[in-house]
């Protein structure tokens, strides 16, 4: 056991330190220190950035492209990246759909649909739940029934994540009803979403923004050879890109970072009151976060330690995602109370650039600290929720 | 003991009840919060020909002499009828000051019109630095012939938009955190100084950041006596802290009630949710903490009419109580209705948006159990 870095390790961190100090947009760095919402544009530009120093792929293998870093590498880059308060990589392509057309795809997908997402030139977004199957995602209906040389889809997905920008998106879709198990005769489907018969409708979420989407499909004809592997095994690899999904959720250097920026926060006098420091019923609720992500880092890193010798994520990287998203909400609820009555004001239109000061509501980002708290209560129910994270270790953990 | 209702809280109950049933669904709560003044003029209107307006005043004040089980009554079903209407800016927090200080003339140019539903009040008693602190107040207010001339800034003033009557404290003499010292006003708001930035708050209803620069008042709208408005403000609070308490009481039984029909209906896995023993030990916690709450209600309406420091100790109770168990209440709520509960489109989510403002005002679940641990 050893966690100190090599001179390797810190050459290589201050490589990345340098790159977000001098070639990270500063238009980019200004919207996320104030809150401003990035477009789709700035997403791509960031990612594109990140292509062109190699570092799109980070999990990704060397031969497709990939970085072929090893974990103290990643665990230094993402950590930087939340240090610089960069956005996240939308996850769908480079996080989802690639690891599974590089796992499981033929040479023609990997070939046609690996560099546009390695490079960002096509956005890519995820078909899995559906109205009526949400935690219990096997039991979706969406059907795809072939038609000489191609799958016509019927059926409804929701909670398509920035779906309105997307070029493409990945589905699971039940190719066959003549099964012994739900999960048998479900494939993983790749469709153009400029295909006749895909329609694309908003859903408001609680704060009032719209990020998420429901994808109407009617008959929707798509070549057979956008089958991603074997017909009737989609259920597998979507499992595989879940626990994928799962271990990127824990967002602990993103947590880190907020913690970071909380502690400052609560030393500054606001407004001339007594600072914040100085309650220990709130620096005490921080301490304990603290403590939690702490030992969520490490428990991260001793996951990643062994997939790294070869085994997989496995059912021990749903502890990440629902320990991992709870010491998220319990970060924003913390901001929110910080903020106090500034909480309140629902003044989203005044994050822009072009907003008059003397007419901004709160000092910094108060007034968006309880659309957030709203916002990411998504996150204990989002990939796969954390009750059915739960029941996945009591089960395939503890052999409950 | 007793805890039934009488007659006439029977009788306010089952038409507070009525009215919500008959005349105030979701759908049209939301097309008042989303209107330019996010409320109903109709509906207040009618908030005042039911007598609703009158109830926490006295009878030759024209009102009904209502004490706080009334208000709990009518402030839960407010809870749960999710009403937007200023009720609590306009009756409980400008009305319980003028009530309390008001003189014969101001009560004629104020109060009446107050409980007719003609005017629109709102009481600043928070302040950008002030966090739940009602004695930090740095406005000031100085004597200048006949007028006083007031100077400041007030947060989130609930119906501050709207307001026509503002009742601004203001420091007359003393440091910025001391109780002495602070008067409180009527002002106008079409004075000339007075600034108004409204915006609607993330519970749907409306608020105002409010700044006075060299505004001018007459001294004959000095509300009670100079330099001794803390004790009537601080007053004021608690009746409004206990009110917000039985609003939140109002909702968490609702978001309780929704959830476990929910529960019911969603079937994941071949069967409901419902069925799962982990999800129901959950909602077994929302109606306890529901039961816990309202029983906190009960005492603190009660003590709360006889007044004295067990009615502070009261408030200060069911305050933390929502902070705590009413704020897990509403994550459950949401969590159990997945990703639905997510969603603007369902009522859940806005329940618990208000039930959320509810625990950021007034004292949040630390400055109350503050209070009480403080012997």
């Amino acid at each position: 056991m050893d966690v100190t870095l090599t001179a390797d390790d810190v050459a290589f961190r201050d490589e990345i330190r340098a790159f977000f100090r001098d070639e990270y947009p500063d238009d980019i760095r200004e919207k996320q220190d104030r809150g401003i919402p990035l477009d789709r544009d700035d997403m791509v530009r960031f990612q594109q950035l990140l292509h062109k120093k190699g570092w799109a792929g980070v999990n990704w293998p060397v031969e497709y492209g990939g970085t072929g870093w090893n974990i103290v590498q990643k665990y230094l880059f993402a950590s930087e990246m939340a240090a610089a308060n960069a956005p996240e990589v939308v996850p769908f392509g480079l996080g989802m759909v690639g690891p599974v057309i590089y796992t499981f795809g033929n040479d023609e997908q990997k070939e046609r649909f690996l560099p546009d997402i390695l490079a960002s030139r096509v956005w890519w977004c995820q078909g899995y739940s559906e109205p009526g199957s949400g935690s219990d995602l096997a039991s979706l209906k969406t059907r795809a029934d072939l038609d000489g040389d191609h799958w016509v889809v019927n059926g409804t997905k929701t909670w398509t994540t920035l779906g309105q920008y997307a070029d493409w998106i990945f589905c699971l879709v039940r190719t066959s009803t003549d099964v012994a198990r739900r999960q048998e005769g479900i494939s993983f489907l790749l469709v153009d979403m400029k295909t006749p018969g895909l329609s694309v409708k908003p859903i408001i979420t609680i704060e009032g923004g719209h990020e998420v989407n429901e994808i109407h499909f009617e008959n929707v004809r798509v070549p057979v050879e956008n089958l991603v592997g074997e017909e009737g095994k989609g259920w597998t690899y979507g499992k595989v890109l879940l626990e994928h999904e799962r271990t990127g959720t824990a967002g602990v250097h993103r947590s880190a970072f907020r913690l970071k920026k909380l502690r400052e926060q609560t030393r500054q006098s606001v407004r001339g009151a007594r600072p914040l420091a100085s309650d220990r019923n709130f620096m005490r609720k921080i301490a304990a976060v603290e403590v939690e992500l702490k030992a969520l880092e490490f428990t991260e890193l001793r996951t990643l330690a062994a997939v790294s010798s070869g085994k997989a994520p496995g059912a021990e990287s749903s502890i990440l995602k629902f320990k991992g998203t709870e010491i998220q909400q319990a970060i924003d609820t913390l901001f929110m109370e910080a903020a106090g009555y500034y909480a309140l004001p629902f003044v989203p239109h005044q994050f822009r650039f072009d907003y008059p000061e003397d007419e901004f509501i709160g000092e910094g980002a108060e007034t968006k600290t309880a659309l957030k708290y709203f916002n990411y209560r998504k996150a204990s129910i989002y990939g796969g929720s954390n009750e059915i994270q739960r029941n996945i270790v009591a089960k395939h953990v503890l052999g409950l | 003991m007793d805890f039934s209702l009488n007659d006439i809280q029977s009788m306010l109950l089952d038409s507070v009840q009525k009215f919500i049933a008959n005349d105030y669904d979701f759908d049209r709560r939301q097309s008042y919060s989303d209107s330019e003044q996010g409320f109903s003029s109709d509906v207040w209107s009618t908030f005042a020909e039911l007598g609703w307006t009158a109830i926490p005043f006295d009878e030759e004040d024209g009102g009904i002499g209502g004490g706080p089980v009334d208000m709990a009554i009518v402030m839960e079903q407010f809870g749960r009828g999710m009403i937007v209407e200023p009720y609590l800016a306009n009756i409980v927090l400008a009305g319980g000051v003028l009530r309390r200080t008001a003189t014969d003339e101001q009560k004629a140019q104020w109060l009446e019109p107050l409980i007719g539903g003609e005017l629109q009040a709102a009481l600043a008693f928070v302040e950008p630095q002030s966090g739940y602190d009602i004695a930090d107040v740095s406005t000031t207010a100085s004597r200048d012939g006949d007028d006083w001339v007031l100077n400041g800034s007030k947060s989130v003033v609930f119906n501050g938009g709207n307001a026509e009557l503002l009742i601004v404290p203001a420091r007359t003499s003393g440091e910025r955190t001391e109780p002495n010292g602070i008067s409180l006003f009527g002002v106008d708001a079409s004075s000339d100084g007075v600034r108004v930035r409204a915006y609607k708050t993330v519970d749907g209803h409306q608020a105002a950041d409010i700044e006075f620069i060299d505004v001018r008042v007459p001294a004959d709208r000095l509300l009670g006596d100079a330099d001794a408005g803390f004790d009537v403000l601080d007053a004021v609070i608690d009746d409004a802290t206990l009110a917000v308490c039985a609003e939140a009481v109002g909702i968490m039984r609702i978001l309780t009630e929704k959830t476990v029909e929910y529960s019911k209906n969603r079937v994941q896995f071949g069967v409901p949710i419902g069925s799962f023993q982990a999800l129901q030990h959950r909602m077994v916690d929302m109606f306890t903490a529901c039961e816990q709450t309202y029983s906190l209600l009960v005492w603190a309406s009660m003590t709360a009419s006889a007044g004295g420091d067990e009615a502070k100790r009261a408030v200060s109770a069911i305050k933390y109580q929502v902070g705590t168990a009413g704020r897990k209440v509403g994550e459950e709520a949401v969590q159990l209705h997945g990703g639905m509960g997510v969603t603007w489109e369902l009522d859940v989510a806005h329940y618990f948006k208000r039930l959320t403002a509810i625990t950021q005002i007034l004292g949040n679940a630390d400055s109350h159990l503050d209070r009480l641990a403080a012997d």
